[in-house]
């Protein structure tokens, strides 16, 4: 596509939309652009939408309305078979009746290519996931990090530009999907090719894209680079899906384009940044993550706002300390604290002061 | 501790046991368990199929109904030559005379005439016409010995010669005791009647066995056999002194007798049986009788595979009584052909049923199974309906002006209406497994062959179609062994030309009540189809048929 130019996408949702019972639409208006080269996640709960927009790229389902772009041509009455598009499954859907060289070998005898140049690409491949010495196994003999293995070489061994992967890590367990995470990522970027990666998992994103849009009732709630994402949250939801979150529940007394004052609901006023708020009088929710919260007079900034806590519970984690408080009134409020010599290990029943800098204090919609 | 080894290096488990029989004693209840689970359908199959089944292949070869009824003839056949060219001698003809007077008591000679009659025509008749001359011949003998002495006529004469005393008096009380229902008691020979009278005493055992099995008569009321007569004849001419055997009257009249028999009126058998019936006189039929006589033939065998048995060897049968192959040949491949269109009519639709929606999957199945619901026989009348010459597909393709009214198909009484029926009730027996094996192919398969650039047709043929031969293979043999032994629809739809094997069997179990063929067609048909089972197993791989999951 260079020829194009940079700044046209390689692969466009233009305004799509989806429905399967022609009553309720399960894809809202989809507007999405994905550079070339880019490695983005779709994340969402199990039925806001993901799926069904990875299959309509896939072309395995087809746009109620709208238009899907490939390269800058519309491919919304282009079979599957022709899109060229590589495909990761959830259950891999590597051929029981094949051996592990026949199923890589499969799209590349379809495309007619010749036998040695086949056998070439296949060992390539499957020595690109470190299967090499697994050609002649069946699937059914291989464990479930190698079948995975075989499935993603399977997808890149007729080299095509866009890779489709759906929840493919998750049948492993932690471990192996971890590592997975970092072996499909560094595939990608060394390869260069487009990845759209479907997932519910949010350290999965957060881990391997380079953007992430978090899907939720059909839309795209957020469409962010996973840093951004955490801490630059757009609304509540993304502020509740993406990592945890402590939210605290208010209105808007005072607000200028810098600072809300707000008025939580246990009657203290803390200061908050705008983001979904505009005017005095709305309610809102009000976002801080776990590990900005400070409790050590000391190493809180003097013009931090302060609030009364009572701390009901301490967890040892290991690397961090996981303490959970009573705030204005609500018992659920988690701070989080590195585990480091001067730490200071809270007990159940302590009354502390807690305090966070205002910026990390975000104003999200109720 | 528990991987500790006795001298013989065996583990050794807690309790200071081997393993190994730990382990057996352990498993040992379990094992008798689950035979006692299967205990009463093991019996009741053992006894209700496999124990008829093993009894009705046995009958294939059984053949000792020859050397049962005619035991001496077999025994004087056995110095014969069947390939002189000559009519035996007369000393076969007198044991055949024997042999058939007491076959004839029996009733039992038309039976052995319909046996031999499968073998050769006309032997039912000639057996059935000579049975009935026998008499005959032993009254000649029988006049002449009456004549000599009135006594000769009395049952109690020839019970009390031949009979043991304690026998006799045994016999006298139960006739007394007029007690029906229990059995006279069983007969003896007396000491040394069977020495002196070889003959007569076998004949008279075999006639006392016979009246006590059958009638519960006594053999002192019932009138003697007249071939007794030309036994004691013979005995007397052989052993002229027999009589030293005995004593007081019966002492007396033997030798009487044994004076006056050198002056009796001899019978000629030979002449007496080829008067009968001219049958005797050829060399064909004795040969026939002593190709038959030992217990065991292969002679169904050769039959049903369109040969049979000659005194000059194995030979085929003559071509105008060839049926038996071409029935077998016709029968595999008619259920290779509805094998077939089960599986070409088959296939689509559980390709459907397995990848529809719950719901329609399911009103799918039921239409499946509704042939089910209705009899067979109704299935079956409802394609004559159909099918026939004045029927709704003749008379549709009349109308629509297909077909000219003066030559209408002929879709019934042949094979196509055997393929037809046929097809249409195996249908689901191909279909259900199909089903289940496909529900079990996830349609990510297809999806991901397309992705990877297959065409519609590619993917299913490179990458579906190998995941659900296993289920084509089980269908296949389901309705491949179900058709090969079809009886009733080719029966009411195949005229002549659709029938199949097992139609000829059925005919020969209930018309012409040749049960050796039957038998033997039966034992042929099941041998084909392990050897087909076999064959599939050695090409496809039994394991790789699967009914579901």
């Amino acid at each position: 596509m260079g020829a194009n130019g940079t700044n046209e996408a390689f692969v466009a949702f233009d305004r799509v939309q989806k429905s399967y019972d022609g009553e309720t639409l399960v894809v809202k208006d989809l507007n999405l652009a994905i550079a070339k080269g880019e490695f983005l996640t779709m994340l969402g709960p199990s039925g806001s939408g993901k799926t069904t927009c990875l299959m309509m790229l896939a072309g395995f389902e087809t746009a109620t309305n709208g238009e899907i772009l490939l390269d800058g041509k519309p491919i919304n009455s282009v079979p599957p078979h022709k899109r060229g598009i590589g495909m990761v499954f959830q259950n891999y859907a590597l051929f029981p009746h094949m051996t592990v060289a026949e199923n890589l070998s499969f799209p590349l005898e379809v495309r007619k290519i010749g036998k040695s140049d086949r056998e070439a690409k296949v060992k390539r491949a499957l020595e690109m996931v470190q299967m090499g010495d697994f050609g002649g196994r069946r699937p059914a003999q291989l464990s479930g990090g190698q079948q995975q293995r075989v499935a993603l070489a399977r997808a890149l061994v007729f080299e095509p530009e866009l890779v489709l992967m759906d929840e493919p890590l998750g049948a492993l367990d932690k471990q192996l999907r971890e590592h997975m995470q970092f072996e499909i990522k560094h595939i990608a970027d060394s390869l260069g090719i487009t990845v759209v990666y479907v997932t519910h998992d949010q350290t999965e994103a957060l881990t391997m894209s380079d953007r992430v849009a978090v899907f939720e009732d059909g839309r795209i709630q957020q469409l962010a680079p996973p840093d951004q994402l955490y801490e630059a949250p757009e609304n509540s939801f993304v502020a509740q899906f993406i990592g945890e979150n402590n939210s605290l529940e208010g209105v808007v007394e005072q607000i200028n384009n810098k600072v809300a004052v707000v008025r939580l609901d246990s009657g203290d006023l803390i200061d908050t940044i705008p983001v979904n708020v505009s005017q005095v009088g709305e309610r809102t929710r009000v976002s801080i993550r776990p590990e900005r919260v400070e409790f050590i007079k000391d190493r809180l900034s003097p013009d931090a706002h302060t609030l009364k806590a009572e701390v009901l519970e301490f967890v040892y984690m290991g690397d961090i300390f996981r303490t959970r408080l009573r705030v204005a009134g609500k018992d659920d409020f988690i701070i989080k604290s590195r585990n480091a010599p001067d730490q200071v290990r809270l007990k159940p029943g302590q009354t502390i002061e807690i305090g966070w800098m205002p910026e990390d204090c975000r104003a999200l919609d109720a | 501790m528990s991987d500790t080894t006795d001298a013989a290096g065996r583990i050794i488990s807690a309790d200071g046991r081997p393993l190994k029989s730990s382990l057996n004693r352990a498993l040992r209840r379990e094992k008798l368990r689950a035979l006692a689970l299967i205990a009463p359908l093991l019996i009741f199959v053992l006894i209700t199929f496999i124990a008829p089944i093993a009894d009705m292949l046995f009958r294939s070869v059984e053949n000792d109904i020859v050397s049962n009824t005619m035991p001496r003839t077999v025994a004087s056949l056995r110095d014969w030559d069947s390939t002189s060219g000559e009519v035996p001698g007369a000393g076969v003809f007198e044991s055949a005379y024997f042999d058939l007077a007491v076959a004839a008591q029996k009733k039992l000679h038309s039976q052995l005439g319909t046996r031999l009659n499968y073998e050769l025509t006309g032997m039912s008749s000639m057996f059935r016409r000579t049975g009935r001359r026998m008499d005959d011949v032993g009254e000649v003998y029988m006049d002449q010995f009456a004549a000599l002495d009135q006594a000769w006529e009395s049952p109690e004469v020839w019970a009390a010669m031949i009979g043991d005393a304690d026998w006799l008096a045994s016999e006298k009380a139960w006739a007394k005791a007029q007690n029906p229902g229990t059995p006279p008691p069983a007969f003896e020979v007396k000491e040394g009647a069977q020495a002196a009278l070889p003959l007569t005493a076998a004949l008279y055992k075999d006639f006392a066995a016979y009246l006590r099995l059958n009638d519960g008569d006594s053999p002192t009321q019932e009138e003697p056999w007249p071939v007794f007569y030309a036994a004691l004849y013979t005995d007397l001419i052989n052993r002229p002194d027999a009589a030293t055997a005995f004593s007081g009257a019966d002492a007396q009249r033997l030798q009487t007798s044994a004076a006056a028999v050198t002056n009796f009126e001899a019978v000629d058998y030979k002449a007496a049986f080829v008067k009968a019936d001219d049958g005797w006189g050829q060399v064909n039929t004795w040969a026939t009788i002593k190709a038959f006589s030992p217990k065991y033939t292969p002679g169904y065998f050769l039959n049903a595979v369109d040969m049979q048995k000659t005194p000059q060897g194995i030979s085929a049968q003559p071509e105008s009584q060839q049926i038996y192959i071409l029935l077998f040949k016709r029968t595999l491949f008619l259920s290779l052909t509805i094998m077939f269109s089960c599986i070409a009519l088959g296939y689509p639709v559980a390709w459907l049923l397995a990848n529809l929606p719950a719901r329609s999957a399911n009103l799918l199945l039921i239409l499946v199974l509704l042939p089910f619901w209705t009899s067979l026989l109704v299935r079956t009348s409802a394609w004559k309906v159909l099918l026939q010459q004045q029927g709704v597909i003749n008379d549709t393709l009349v109308w629509i002006g297909l077909v000219n009214d003066t030559d209408r198909l002929v879709l019934i009484n042949n094979q196509f209406g055997t393929i037809v029926a046929m097809t249409h009730i195996l249908l689901p027996f191909m279909i259900l497994p199909l089903y289940s094996v496909m529900k079990t192919i996830p349609p990510s398969y297809l999806r991901a062959a397309k992705s990877l650039g297959a065409t519609n047709w590619t993917a299913f043929w490179r990458v579906y179609f190998p995941q659900s031969v296993p289920g084509i293979g089980a269908g296949s043999i389901l309705v491949f062994i179900l058709s090969i032994g079809y009886y009733i629809t080719p029966e009411l739809v195949g005229g002549t030309t659709g029938t199949f094997i097992s139609n000829r069997i059925a005919y020969h179990i209930s018309s012409s009540l040749n049960w050796g063929l039957a038998a033997a067609l039966g034992t042929i048909l099941l041998v084909v189809v392990l050897a087909l089972y076999w064959a599939y197993d050695r090409i496809v791989g039994i394991d790789n048929v699967k009914l579901g999951g």
